[in-house]
């Protein structure tokens, strides 16, 4: 009896190892049904707090990998897919792995502006082109970063330009501003305050963990302005426009590119986002890019769905010219020169998109996101 | 014989695998000893190793820098907050709080607002961290257990948020460009090469194991678990207890904040969202996981909260349902840690009010 | 500037204050139930309140078949037809908390309290059996059947090594919560329908103003939670202080050996100790969904981390304590975010915390649930 558990013990701790081992090799790319001789890397939130902005980019790039292989099946890409939650302290190390893994040309993304700062001095040092289509932070071009580009404008650009539609078009008495406290949701606001200046009658924080904001919100009915804005991404959007509203606000909501999102805000919020403005440097895509999408994921674009899949098909574009290796690709990123679905793309002498400086003005009407005007 | 006494021998012979190794000669051991640090020396190689190497490699990410960025700061935090939990008996539950004061204290001086050499942020994050664990300790400290959780608690997520809020600390947009530290001959401290990074991260974790090591030896280790197993009995001793639970405070928070400043040098980039207090509980995790009040344990502990997420990437959105899962199954079939503490090997003992 | 607002927004703020702190209050009785009967930090109770607000939300779409919007419009109901099924939700949301904390208790602490039992054993193995099949297969259904197959003898062995189980250290009960905490939380987002994004719960009943207190609107929402919450405390209250049962929760609660000894069913109270503790935090669940109306798979964390403060601000282990602190913590936090602006909320929460444990240690009232008194 004794020798049998024993050996049962031993049996069932060889397979363990045995079965770990089976595991490893299929690591990371079950987005891929095989391996092509090229690759491109995607940094991104796969996973964590943030991954529900993480799903729009790895469907974006995906799609775009998956048409171009569909057109070129002899000479196929295969899209790798590298997860840092959003967390700087995870990026490094994704970095070192994209690095280390030689037939990766290009990286699509990073995600977020402050995995953007933790990971592009490696990508820097090792030559790697990459090309972001949702780190807006107005300083990550500002470090010198050769192989930084990105495809959308960043908030430096945005906030004045809200600023100028809230101040010009909207003619509020005065303007309310609240913001997320994040990096992104922060600066965006803290642009626009800038900018609209002496208009701004109340200003407050929230919280973005929490649910409730009544804080923020008996403030705004208190200073009771003509236009809101709200700095931060869509999930708390909902939830503020709700409680604005519930509270009798009846200011006009005005809301970054972090709240274009037509399932995530204005399906979710409905009654509450009506007639709310939501400023984007972003387009909505090409009619063809929304069916592919609807088509393979049956839903609508998400937020930074369209960058993504524009990002991707840079990279594309170029390998397709006959890139070879990574010195080749960041030479061509350069001078690329063509239209995406989102803009005429074409990078400055910083790595920002030289078209980004428009932007689109939104408006949610009968509960549909729909394109108002231009602000350059 | 049946099976729960074979589980029984199983269990016993990990648990008494230190005790095998002190009846050692001990020239074996210090041998022993020896290579099992020049073999830590080149865990950077690890993955190349046959059989090892398949277990150890973390796929979709790059080994030395997971060695480097997670393990090499849980290796640390667990030793540190060791000594607050498992020395002392100090239920912390705002650990992060002191990795933050380092991490920030050292990206302050080297770049958001001075330019100090590299070598001088290592002591000064230390001291700053000590300080905040004075701070935050002389007026908690004479709080009991639970009490005492939920204030640390807050402590770290004030921490968080102050610097979130500060324009002086960068905001969320956080501190980059810290300094790495100086090249030391044939050691390049560059971004894509982070081997020297683990070599200077293990040198300072056997140091700190070394200092905590004679520290749990001395009058200061006896006061330290006199006060844990019976804090009134203590104070009937004459052990000024709060004295030496300051002490611990202190000193953990001392290797909360050396850690802390190695990330930062490493990473060269801070932001508050590295500071949530889900990490707090990480660490804690990893103590306990380790085995409570055993160094060995800490180490090994932090090495597997570390490492275990990142080596089941390929698990995709499943590996923290996994990690999760572990963690109970780990606490269920092993609550006592997976290396106990010395001679509580046979049964913890009953905690002073606790429910059968 | 800001000064002033407090005194204008004054009663806005209590108004809100209070009904977030009602909801905090009654997620703060299941934390404090635990505290009292076992002395241990229930973690994982924040994930109790996140299951229920996932069973509100699943009774509302699901079993009623209400919407989310009809038409652009939210799907109000009225009459008897609303009062049915914010009734059924609520109990609902309190059966699926309260069973969620009993299965906790079951798999997670029994074990380790040297008392586990086939059903800890089966889940366990089941866990395990998932896991392993995770390495083989991404496909769910491969996963449950593997699962399934690996978990009968399994749980066999792991029923075995149960018997030789004795209590374990208190941090090993902190950590197991926080291994199952984890675990609902993610698996509520890997296998939610929607994954990671926010749910949001259809609003079935119109937030009417009702009346104006001193300027602030009281809308109907408000009405019903504050209604609701001090009805399920009060009868909480009555339970524990008056039925049989509710005698044996304040015996083991002061001490546990002796009770055992006497006679007590020790794992009985417990049980119930959990059922009682997941309920309260279901029916703030559905409060939580009729103000708020949406929910995600980590709604948990925060406010399980501000009713834990809540607690042990009150006295943990004091069922009174915990309205208290809930109220006191919801008020504190509203007041301090007019004043010093909502990104330093929880900074505020805390510094409370720690004031009022520099003068009274063990909380307003004082811990100990066996010596609650009507």
């Amino acid at each position: 009896m004794k020798k049998f558990w024993k050996l049962a013990v031993m049996a069932a701790a060889t397979s363990l190892i045995v079965a770990a081992c089976g595991g490893s090799d299929s690591a990371s790319d079950t987005t891929a049904p095989k391996d092509c001789a090229v690759s491109l890397g995607l940094q991104f939130p796969e996973t964590g707090e943030a991954a529900n902005l993480g799903a729009p980019m790895l469907k974006g790039a995906q799609l775009a990998v998956d048409e171009y292989n569909a057109a070129n099946p002899d000479a196929c890409v295969t899209l790798k897919t590298f997860d840092t939650q959003g967390d700087p302290a995870k990026a490094p190390a994704v970095a070192s792995a994209v690095i280390a893994d030689a037939t990766i040309l290009g990286l699509i993304g990073p995600g977020f502006s402050g995995e953007s700062k933790a990971a592009l001095p490696a990508y820097e040092a090792a030559g790697l082109g990459t090309v972001t289509g949702s780190a807006t932070n107005a300083e990550l071009q500002l470090n010198g970063w050769k192989v930084f580009h990105r495809i959308l404008g960043n908030d430096s650009v945005q906030g004045p330009a809200i600023a100028k539609y809230i101040v010009d078009t909207l003619k509020p008495a005065s303007v309310g501003i609240i913001d997320d406290a994040s990096e992104y949701g922060k600066g965006l606001a803290d642009t626009v305050k800038k900018a609209v200046g002496a208009g701004v009658k109340a200003s407050d924080s929230i919280d973005p963990k929490a649910a409730d904001f009544s804080a923020a919100v008996s403030k705004m009915k208190d200073a009771n302005p003509a236009v809101i804005f709200y700095g931060g991404y869509y999930g708390e959007a909902v939830k503020i426009s709700k409680q604005l509203r519930d509270a009798g606000v009846k200011a006009t909501l005005v809301f970054g590119d972090g709240v274009k999102d037509q399932a995530g805000y204005a399906d979710a919020a409905g009654p509450a986002a009506e007639g709310a403005i939501i400023a984007c440097p972003c387009k909505d895509g090409s009619a063809d890019f929304i069916s592919a999408w609807q088509k393979k994921y049956n839903e609508v674009p998400g937020t930074y769905g369209a960058e993504y899949y524009d990002a991707a098909n840079v990279f594309l574009n170029i390998i397709k010219a006959g890139a070879k290796n990574r010195a080749a690709v960041q030479t061509a990123l350069g001078t690329y020169d063509a239209a995406g679905i989102t803009k005429q793309i074409k990078f400055g002498a910083n790595g920002d998109a030289t078209e980004a400086a428009t932007v689109y003005i939104y408006k949610v009407t009968g509960g549909k996101i729909t394109y108002v005007t231009d602000v350059k | 014989m049946n099976l729960t006494q074979q589980f029984r021998d199983i269990t016993r012979s990990v648990t008494y695998g230190p005790g095998v190794l002190s009846k050692l000669p001990k020239s074996a051991r210090w041998s022993l000893g020896g290579m099992l640090i020049i073999a830590f020396y080149f865990m950077p190689y690890w993955p190349n190793v046959p059989v090892l190497g398949w277990i150890i490699n973390t796929p979709g990410t790059s080994f030395e820098n997971v060695l480097t960025d997670q393990i090499m700061v849980f290796v640390l935090m667990a030793l540190g907050l060791n000594v607050v939990v498992g020395f002392a008996g100090l239920l912390d539950l705002g650990y992060v709080g002191f990795y933050a004061v380092g991490a920030y204290t050292t990206a302050v001086i080297t770049s958001a607002h001075g330019n100090l050499p590299w070598v001088a942020s290592l002591p000064i994050s230390m001291l700053v961290a000590m300080l905040a664990g004075v701070i935050l300790g002389t007026p908690t400290l004479r709080l009991r257990g639970d009490y005492l959780a939920i204030v640390t608690l807050g402590f770290g997520e004030i921490i968080r948020i102050t610097a979130n809020n500060s324009n002086w600390l960068g905001g969320p947009r956080g501190i980059n460009n810290i300094k790495h530290p100086p090249n030391i001959g044939p050691l390049k401290f560059t971004v894509l090469n982070a081997k020297p990074y683990w070599y200077l991260g293990l040198t300072v974790i056997l140091v700190v194991l070394f200092v905590l090591h004679r520290l749990e030896r001395s009058r200061v280790g006896r006061a330290w678990s006199a006060v844990r197993e019976d804090e009134d009995a203590a104070e009937l001793m004459g052990v000024d207890t709060f004295k030496f639970k300051l002490w611990a405070f202190a000193i953990g928070a001392a290797v909360g904040g050396l850690a802390g400043s190695l990330y930062a040098t490493k990473v060269a980039f801070i932001n508050p969202d590295g500071f949530l207090l889900q990490l707090s509980i990480l660490f804690l995790a990893a103590v306990v996981l380790g085995g409570t009040g055993n160094m060995y344990g800490a180490i090994v502990g932090g090495f597997l909260v570390a490492w275990v997420p990142e080596r089941f990437r390929n698990f995709d959105t499943r590996r923290y349902f996994v990690f999760g899962c572990i963690l109970v199954l780990v606490m269920v079939f092993r609550p006592q840690g997976i290396i106990p503490r010395r001679g509580s090997a046979a049964g913890p003992r009953p905690v002073e009010g606790e429910a059968q | 500037m800001s000064n002033w607002l407090i005194y204008r927004t004054f009663w806005d703020l209590t108004v809100s204050g209070l009904v977030l702190g009602l909801i905090y209050a009654l997620v703060a009785l299941g934390y404090t139930m635990v505290y009292g009967v076992l002395r241990l930090i229930n973690f994982a109770h924040s994930e109790v309140f996140m299951v229920g607000t996932f069973g509100v939300l699943v009774s509302l779409t699901k079993v009623f078949g209400i919407p989310i919007f009809e038409g652009g419009q939210y799907p109000f109901r009225t009459g008897f037809v609303l009062i049915g099924i914010l009734l059924a939700s609520l109990l609902i949301g309190m059966a699926v908390s309260g069973l969620g904390a009993v299965a906790i208790e079951r798999i997670a602490y029994r074990p380790l309290r040297g008392a586990g039992d086939a059903y800890g054993a089966v889940a366990l193995a089941f866990v395990t059996g998932l896991i392993l099949s995770f390495i083989i297969s991404s496909d769910i259904g491969t996963n449950l059947i593997i699962a399934a197959v690996v978990a009968g003898p399994l749980s066999i062995l792991y029923l075995r090594i149960f018997k030789r189980g004795r209590q374990a250290p208190r941090l090993a009960f902190l950590i197991s919560a926080i291994g199952v905490s984890m675990a609902l939380a993610e698996a509520v987002a890997i296998w939610g329908p929607d994954e990671r994004v926010v749910y949001q719960t259809p609003r079935i009943l119109e937030k009417k103003v009702l009346f104006k207190f001193l300027g602030a609107d009281v809308r109907i929402d408000y009405v019903i939670v504050a209604i609701g919450a001090v009805l399920m405390m009060t009868s909480l209250l009555l339970f524990v202080n008056r039925t049989r049962l509710g005698r044996g929760i304040r015996a083991v609660a002061q001490d546990a050996e002796t009770s055992r000894i006497l006679g007590v069913n020790v794992d009985l109270v417990i049980l119930v100790t959990f059922l009682l503790g997941g309920a309260m935090a279901g029916g703030a669940a559905m409060m939580f969904t009729l103000v708020y109306d949406q929910t995600r798979f980590n709604i948990g964390f925060l406010l399980g981390v501000k009713s834990f403060t809540a607690a042990v601000l009150g006295g943990i282990g004091n069922i009174r304590g915990a309205l208290l602190g809930g109220v006191v913590l919801g008020l504190a936090e509203n007041y301090g975010s007019a004043v010093f602006g909502g990104q330093w909320k929880d900074v505020i929460a805390f510094v409370v915390l720690l004031v009022v444990l520099m003068f009274r240690p063990t909380g307003i009232l004082g811990e100990s649930l066996a010596k609650a008194r009507v």
